[in-house]
């Protein structure tokens, strides 16, 4: 009979645990670990990241000075390798006698705030008003996507300038301002994503079975666009820091004495000839900052999304 | 090919009011008000203030300031400095070509550099030469520029003492500007060592505009020309025996030009953001160092024209480039 037959053919199946999973797919989780340590400068760049986050953690336990406080006899001292350097200060003083190491310390913190909170603002709000543009179509569309045209048609840097200078140079208003020039890639990218997902037969049923508008939006639609928008974030972050630092460079951003990189160089500037420490470490600080988020951001893109993978 | 021109052109047109608008509310937006900034530190008589309330308009409803001021703007007239009281579309004009060799020195430099850098990575995939180019090319992507210019000053004007720090042309050298363009104007006025001053004084700021559009572009032809090789065509080509050099150079390469050429003006933008920090770092008379200085003096009227007129120079090379790529590319014409 044929189903005694096909019991007897076929071996046995052992649902132990251990055989489950290996059956089953991995967790998302580890299995987007696997594509992204493919990727052998993406892992760097995310322990070199987590390295710089702990850091920025623990400044106040690491740091061996305060970041403002003036040591007048110790002004320009080079680093400890430097002849005329000393422990006490590794990597020398700045014009004012404070130690270059803790402001390079507490700067972490400013410059990981930055990205956080720019990439939050700008994605939520892209993501938000790209939704809107491409579940309603029609005018709302057009309307938002020619708004976006034109913040686009400025260069970035020049229209934060423009915007710190209506609100009033500090670094929150860098950082708003930064906000609002990114975030027109964010709203061109959901916007994109959600042409695409809209008329798939899953939103189809589900707008079937009566789901609402908000619904659609946020629970059906929005997930299966993520991939493009996570990688977009990683590099926004670097833009943030980037930004901001030109912006604290040109007066424009953080202002004395906030141990922010880019207003530490403003700053150092006419020290130049005398003092190459304080022109070279603040710099090389955004420089590593920045190259391990965009090492993260390749390998995010190799891991999340399959079709910009560079092959 | 007409419609397609036609159509392009007819999207610019709500950007272009879109520019101008916010343009016109820059001004206003400002905290203060513009006449008594314009007065600066020493006040001014009620009866002077509104005389210039009047004259700037600025006592009248809001859209119809805007009226006028686009009808200034179709015309050229940006207004005045409120600081050296010339006219914004002059002052414009005179700085723009300093902005304009610079930005053209770095663009030749980034694409000379870039495009060959990026077909050697991408022919030789994953060797030691492609994992060099890639690296060096992230690093410049993620460079900060203005400590870039910084550290090359060390080196090669404070140390080594080859290059200048600061201007265009050495001042001990002067002669009547024909082009505007320091290299061509050094070159016809026939003084000897000026036209090497000249070039002197680019290097650094050429190197450090460039970096970024490098990085861009070496990653963009990479990535172009791994597409590329993978087609059909280069298979066939293969199979018939071609030499790889013809293969690469000839049948890939052209290909893969033409997503770079985008690339290559979409550059346009980044190079005028790079020109804020680089002209203000080497003091290079440009459009750049006239934004940051005219905010830093409050010049705002200088900053609402500049800004406008920026703006339109992105939205015109962008235009130009999606024209070009619609005639080299029909499919995207008749989409």
């Amino acid at each position: 009979m044929a189903h005694s037959n096909s019991s007897a053919n076929s071996p046995a199946i052992d649902l132990t645990d251990e055989n489950v999973q290996a059956l089953t797919r991995p967790h998302p989780l580890k299995e987007f670990w696997y594509y992204f340590s493919e990727n052998r400068g993406a892992v760097i760049g995310f322990y070199f990241f987590l390295a710089i986050v702990i850091i920025a953690l623990l400044a106040g336990i690491i740091a061996p000075h305060s970041p403002i406080e003036q040591y007048r006899e110790h002004i320009l001292q080079p680093p400890v390798w430097a002849d005329g350097g000393s422990w006490q200060f590794i990597l020398g003083t700045d014009q004012v006698g404070r130690d270059m190491l803790s402001r390079l310390i507490y700067g972490a913190r400013y410059s990981l705030f930055i990205g956080l909170f720019v990439v939050t603002v700008a994605m939520f709000a892209g993501i938000l008003i790209g939704l809107i543009a491409g579940y309603f179509g029609k005018w709302i569309e057009m309307v938002i996507m020619r708004v976006m045209d034109i913040i686009l048609a400025f260069p970035s840097l020049l229209l934060a300038l423009v915007l710190v200078a209506i609100l009033g140079p500090s670094l929150i208003n860098a950082m708003i301002a930064i906000a609002i020039v990114l975030q027109p890639h964010f709203v061109r990218l959901t916007r994109a994503a959600v042409l695409t997902e809209r008329e798939k037969d899953y939103v189809v049923s589900a707008r079937m079975v009566g789901a609402t508008s908000l619904r659609l939006m946020f629970i059906t639609i929005l997930p299966n666009c993520m991939a493009p928008l996570i990688v977009q974030a990683a590099l926004s972050f670097s833009t943030a820091i980037l930004d901001a630092a030109a912006l604290g460079f040109l007066g424009q951003g953080a202002q004395p004495p906030t141990p922010e990189w880019g207003t530490m160089l403003a700053e150092a500037r006419e020290f130049i000839s005398r003092a190459w420490w304080v022109v070279t470490f603040p710099g090389l600080a955004i420089l590593l900052t920045v190259l391990a988020i965009n090492l993260m951001g390749d390998g995010l893109r190799d891991a999340l999304d399959p079709k910009l993978k560079r092959s | 090919m007409l419609s397609f021109l036609l159509r392009r052109i007819g999207m610019i047109i709500p950007t272009f009011f879109g520019v101008t608008i916010v343009a016109f509310f820059f001004i206003r937006a400002i905290p203060g008000d513009p006449v008594l900034l314009m007065a600066g530190e020493r006040g001014m008589s009620e009866e002077r203030y509104n005389q210039l309330m009047n004259q700037f308009g600025f006592d009248r409803p809001l859209w119809e300031q805007y009226m006028s001021y686009i009808g200034g703007v179709l015309q050229g007239d940006l207004g005045q400095s409120f600081v050296t009281k010339k006219p914004i579309w002059d002052e414009f004009f005179a700085l723009f070509p300093a902005t304009l060799e610079l930005g053209l020195c770095a663009i030749i430099i980034a694409a000379l550099i870039g495009i060959p850098a990026g077909m050697i990575a991408g022919i030789k995939r994953g060797s030691i030469f492609d994992y060099s180019i890639m690296s060096t090319a992230l690093i410049g992507y993620s460079m900060p520029i203005f400590w870039w210019a910084l550290l090359l000053i060390i080196v090669f004007s404070t140390t080594l003492g080859w290059t200048p720090v600061s201007g265009r042309i050495s001042l001990l050298y002067y002669f009547e500007p024909h082009t505007g363009f320091m290299l061509i104007d050094s070159w016809l006025s026939g003084e000897k060592g000026a036209f090497s001053s000249a070039v002197h004084h680019l290097v650094l700021p050429t190197i450090v505009l460039a970096t970024i559009p490098l990085a861009i572009i070496a990653r963009q032809t990479r990535s172009a020309m791994l597409e590329v090789l993978g087609e059909d065509y280069i298979r066939t080509a293969r199979a018939k025996g071609l030499k790889p050099a013809r293969i690469n150079g000839v049948h890939a390469l052209r290909n893969a030009l033409i997503p770079v050429i985008t690339t290559i003006g979409l550059q346009v933008g980044v190079l005028l953001g790079g020109a804020i920090l680089t002209e203000t770092i080497f003091a290079w008379p440009g459009i750049g160092k006239w934004m940051v200085d005219s905010i830093s003096r409050r010049d705002y009227q200088a900053v609402q024209g500049g800004v406008l007129m920026i703006a339109m120079m992105v939205m015109l090379v962008n235009l130009i480039v999606d024209v070009l790529y619609g005639l080299v590319n029909p499919k995207i014409r008749n989409t």
